[in-house]
């Protein structure tokens, strides 16, 4: 890790107003700064602002502060009753010590777990090709370790799989994100936030320079619907998805009225599956309705040789999810 | 209060009694090598290579030794004289051949190319990045399939026709297992102090073995011996990474004394992935041919395990292959193909473990193309004497393993039918192997002490790994002296002690107990003998025969202990401190009663899988653990020890892989995050039991050991239940969804 200078603000406008890179948990900055990844040489910690309330919206809706802990989050009383598939995909993820840390903010902003991405020693012989860590180095994963890689918003430049959890969630719940910077105040949409790879891989998401996140906001819960986090991984916990699904499904006379359907652990982004949600919506909920939105969902992902299985893998997760959320 | 109850009280031999170190650990107080701090202790931080193969061209330090706090680097260049150990020295054994920065070639990724010493451990850290490295690379060897080999192959064992026998056996079973690299990962880090008094060096260690690493450091160093000291504590265990020195470890020595400071020098956890040893990737193609009613006609056991550039490591998969089961023609060849890699090292269960996942593995396969019960097939074929030597057991157990194991799982339920067995909407698969581990007594040394303030002690240079070796030797003192657990001292962990055994091999029980108890019966019949020669002693002038010592007190045998006098007593009326004698253990090539003998532990396994095909996720849900390991000392520490076992074996069947980097070998998966080992949410339920039978040959307790035997035959059971829930044979360790996606078994 290199020396950086340290900087507390109390307030919002104090914390724009400083040059440097913030940091609230810290579960991913400080671990890619004792790796050279990041060398960050201002730290603005921003652990002290006023943005760690969950609130609900006079629109029925629920305000999230970008600095709600992960587990006070999983644990909120509204989520759990109204948003469960994001109180369920949090607690799918790392540990009880990372979650306690880990903020709201912090986890829309978190970055790949692709070992070359984290590896240090670029630009030395031995060294890998990162084209998100040094832009035009390569990608070390096309032809290295890839088995936990992406199959679905690759690029010849990048094949790295977006980690979160938690933000897959969101996708489902179509959450807004609020920022505030220099220039004002703006709301992003989940689905723009983070960025696909394309020939720029290091550009990752829609925050301009001195931008912060504020607050994330839930629509109202869609009533009558239930929802669902599924995430399959070779071990029972600790452990990145190699596929997970969340679903937000609305059945009524047998009938499929509303789908939301988002996946993880396959995307270079937390993924929304729009071709799933077309074909479910109006047919019956069955099992042959799910299997065929889990392939439309999955049509147009291109594997790799090490992580082909992530194609069907990811089809199951998401039939099962269906299936458990009309169960 | 009966007889029964106060036998069964914690302390005596074979009650389970809680580890008297416990407290120390649970309140941080237990001192682990990187816990030593002393006045003016400085940093060490190796810096590695980033390539697998070459030559050192350049080596810049000066940025670095220009940073704040930077005192030292060293390299080859400046690190002095450092000395190999006498190759095949067995009192002198260390991890690698070459030492530290011998030589500007690169032979692995990660090698140490030189190491870095700061006031502080962040700027130590901070300027090993700023040491500025150009190599010249070579052509790197990484390939990570070794059956190519085409090379020489050493025999291990054989007799009868194996290839003769086979070709003609009229039930054949012929495939290749292979395990992956697999890594060390005890929580606690390799660490090093080196504090400096004048000429003599103390070495505070992660070592499993103090005896031994003492040796090697004075010879590395040139040192006579009686300047090195080595001290390890406590240990957050090992696996058998901690055996044998690392090249850090006369890093550190050296850059303490060039500075005059304490130097303390710890691993993080990418170089425990590249710079301690790993259990080395096996290839193993076995060949059973059998009669029709499953007796053995032939077995070949070929394998082949991958090692370094410089260092001759034979992980030894044929350890149990000779003597397991009756079989007239058997031969095991072996080869080590080189590749750019680190030093493999032992790791839990050496040769045997990986061995027996391949030859259990082939029995399963063989009971199924019989269409046998594969306990049966185990039965059929039990051994009644050590085949590869003609020599009898001195205690086997193998069939009741297997007897006592069905019967506790249910295996007469067990249906035939790939997939057919389910509960809970979830296909079950249960699958089963044999277990067998080596037992032998080393030669050792044990100090016991009665001292005046009333306290026992025992003295040994072995070391407690972490799984109990203090209260197994606190319990013996406790049997042989009648003394409280609390009233009792375990001193071990330190070079300067008697000499004990590695903690490797599960072989310090078997070994230290013994000497223990010579000492402590010695010191007795020196402290009875005191009693009656001593002026004011009540019991002056008794003949020392009559006497005997109960909780502590000297009296007449045949009267109550409570009418003798406590030993305190009759050192303060002799005016000493203590009285103290040597016990030594008769190693078993040597004893009369262990040396014509085949000395092995036994085990069976039993696994139950869950499949649930509709998400390709398969968990271990039930293993049934029967251990003939010998006479259980402490069986809550024991059955600990298994269970624990039984949790790396489904880490090694369904989880554990080093992956490395094809291009440069780097071991890229080197984090506790993303090297994936069981958690505790992965851990079955577990149901541990002991045959608990003396081994006539293992002295006074009859106790083996059981440190490793749980391990072995775990991933053969798990990867046949896997094959009976899912109709997959997966040959190759971890068994992976992708392998199981192909299942064709369907809940609907």
């Amino acid at each position: 890790m290199q020396t950086f200078e340290y900087a507390k603000p109390a307030g919002v406008e104090k914390a724009l107003s400083a040059t440097g890179k913030f940091i609230a948990g810290g579960t991913t900055l400080v671990d890619l700064m004792k790796l050279h990844v990041e060398q960050p040489k201002t730290l603005i910690d921003i652990n002290l602002l006023p943005l760690d309330k969950i609130e609900q919206l006079p629109d029925g809706g629920l305000r999230i502060g970008a600095l709600v802990r992960n587990s006070d989050l999983a644990w909120n009383a509204d989520v759990k009753a109204h948003y469960a598939v994001l109180s369920e995909a949090i607690l799918s993820g790392a540990s009880p010590q990372l979650r306690n840390m880990a903020t709201t903010g912090g986890n829309l902003m978190q970055r790949t777990r692709c070992a070359y991405f984290r590896e240090p020693e670029a630009g030395t012989p031995g060294g890998y090709g990162c084209n998100k860590r040094t832009p035009g180095s390569g990608c070390a994963a096309m032809e290295g370790f890839h088995r936990t890689h992406a199959i679905l918003g690759t690029s010849d430049q990048c094949i790295a799989t977006h980690p979160s959890d938690m933000c897959v969630a969101m996708a489902a719940l179509e959450a807004t994100i609020h920022v505030e910077g220099p220039r004002g105040k703006r709301a992003i949409p989940i689905a723009e936030f983070h960025k696909l790879p394309g020939a720029t891989p290091h550009l990752e998401h829609a925050l301009e320079a001195g931008e912060i996140i504020t607050h994330v906001d839930l629509p109202k819960p869609v009533a009558g619907a239930k929802s669902v986090y599924l995430k399959l991984r070779d071990r029972a916990s600790y452990e990145f998805a190699l596929a997970s699904a969340a679903v937000v499904l609305k059945v009524e006379g047998g009938k499929i009225r509303y789908a939301r359907v988002a996946m993880g652990g396959v995307g270079t982004k937390p993924w929304r599956a729009h071709e799933a949600e077309a074909t479910l919506v109006g047919k019956s909920a069955d099992a042959a309705t799910f299997r065929k939105a889990a392939e439309a969902a999955l049509a147009n992902a291109k594997p790799r040789k090490d992580n082909a299985f992530k194609v069907e893998l990811a089809k199951r997760c998401v039939t099962r999810a269906l299936t458990m959320a009309t169960a | 209060m009966a007889t029964g109850t106060l036998e069964a009280l914690p302390g005596k031999v074979g009650v389970a009694t809680p580890r008297i170190d416990g407290p120390l650990k649970t309140s941080g107080m237990a001192q682990y090598a990187a816990d030593f701090h002393f006045e003016g202790m400085v940093h060490a931080v190796p810096v590695c290579a980033s390539i697998p193969s070459g030559k050192i061209r350049r080596l810049d330090t000066r940025a670095a030794e220009a940073m704040p706090g930077v005192l030292l680097v060293l390299h080859h260049g400046n690190i002095g004289s450092l000395y190999r150990t006498v190759p095949g020295d067995q009192d002198a054994t260390n991890s690698e051949v070459r030492t530290a920065f011998e030589d500007e070639t690169i032979r692995h990724w990660g090698q140490y190319v030189a190491v870095v010493v700061a006031e502080t451990l962040e700027q130590a850290t901070a300027a090993a990045h700023a040491v500025n490295v150009e190599y010249e690379p070579d052509a790197a060897n990484l390939r990570v399939r070794l059956s190519e080999y085409d090379g020489k192959r050493k025999s291990a064992s054989k007799r009868g026709d194996p290839d003769a026998a086979f070709a003609s056996a009229p039930v054949k079973v012929d495939a290749t297992y292979v395990t992956p690299d697999e890594t060390h990962n005890p929580i606690e880090l390799h660490a090093s102090v080196a504090h400096w008094e004048g000429e003599r060096l103390t070495m505070y260690e992660t070592s499993q073995g103090v005896v031994n690493h003492r040796v090697v450091l004075a010879q590395t160093l040139g040192l006579p011996l009686e300047n090195v000291r080595v001290i390890t504590r406590f240990l957050g265990s090992g696996f058998g990474g901690k055996l044998f020195p690392w090249p850090h470890a006369s890093m550190a020595a050296v850059a303490a004394k060039r500075l005059n400071r304490p130097v303390k020098l710890s691993l993080d956890r990418r170089m425990m992935f590249s710079n301690v040893g790993y259990r080395p990737r096996t290839e193993q193609r076995v060949k059973l041919g059998a009669t029709n009613d499953g007796k053995l006609l032939a077995l070949r056991h070929d394998y082949l395990n991958v090692t370094s550039q410089l260092d001759d490591f034979d992980e030894g998969c044929g350890e149990a292959t000779p003597y397991l089961y009756s079989v007239a023609n058997l031969e095991v060849t072996s080869a080590q193909p080189r590749r750019h890699v680190g030093a493999p090292m032992w790791m839990r269960g050496p040769g045997a473990v990986p061995g027996l996942y391949a030859t259990e593995s082939a029995m399963n396969e063989l009971a199924a193309e019989l269409k046998m019960d594969p306990v049966k097939l185990r039965l059929v074929n039990d051994a009644a004497k050590d085949e590869s030597n003609g020599k009898q057991f001195s205690s086997r157990h193998f069939r009741e393993c297997f007897e006592v194991g069905a019967k506790k799982f249910g295996w007469e339920k067990r249906t035939l039918g790939v997939g057919s067995m389910k509960r809970d909407g979830k296909i079950l698969g249960w699958g089963t192997a044999g277990a067998s581990w080596v037992a032998i007594s080393l030669p050792c040394t044990a100090n016991v002490e009665f001292h005046a303030n009333g306290r026992v002690s025992v003295r040994s240079a072995t070391q407690d790994i972490g799984t109990g070796t203090y209260t197994v030797f606190a319990q013996v003192l406790h049997d042989k002296t009648g003394m409280p657990l609390e009233t009792i001292d375990v001193v071990i962990g330190d070079s300067s002690l008697p000499d004990g055994p590695m903690s490797g091999g599960s072989m310090v029980t078997g070994s230290v107990l013994n000497a223990i108890s010579n000492a402590t019966t010695a010191a007795t019949g020196k402290l009875l003998k005191l009693a009656t020669e001593t002026e004011g002693s009540p019991l002056q002038g008794a003949d020392v025969k009559t006497l005997a010592l109960t909780a502590g007190r000297v009296h007449k045998q045949g009267e109550a202990a409570e009418s003798g006098t406590p030993f305190a007593e009759i050192l303060a009326a002799a005016r000493l401190n203590g009285i103290a004698a040597e016990g030594k253990t008769t190693p078993s090539w040597e004893d009369p009663k262990a040396k014509d003998v085949s000395l092995h532990s036994y085990g069976a396994q039993f696994v139950e899988v869950e499949w649930e095909p509709e998400i390709a996720r398969l968990r271990v849900s039930r293993v049934v653990t029967v251990i003939d390991g010998g006479r259980i000392i402490n069986p809550k520490a024991a059955a600990n020890q298994i269970a624990g076992a039984v949790v790396m074996g489904v880490g090694m069947g369904l989880l554990e892989e080093t992956i490395r980097d094809p291009r440069t070998g780097q071991p890229i998966n080197g984090s506790l995050a993303d090297y994936l080992m069981a958690t505790s949410a992965d851990a079955p339920e577990i149901d541990v039991t002991f045959l608990d039978y003396p081994d006539p040959a293992m002295g006074e307790y009859g106790a083996r050991g059981v440190g490793e035997i749980g391990l072995a035959g775990v991933a053969a059971a798990i990867t046949d239940a896997v094959y009976h829930a899912t109709g997959i044979r997966v040959p190759e360790l971890p068994v992976r969804i992708e392998d199981l996606l192909e299942s064709k078994v369907m809940n609907a």
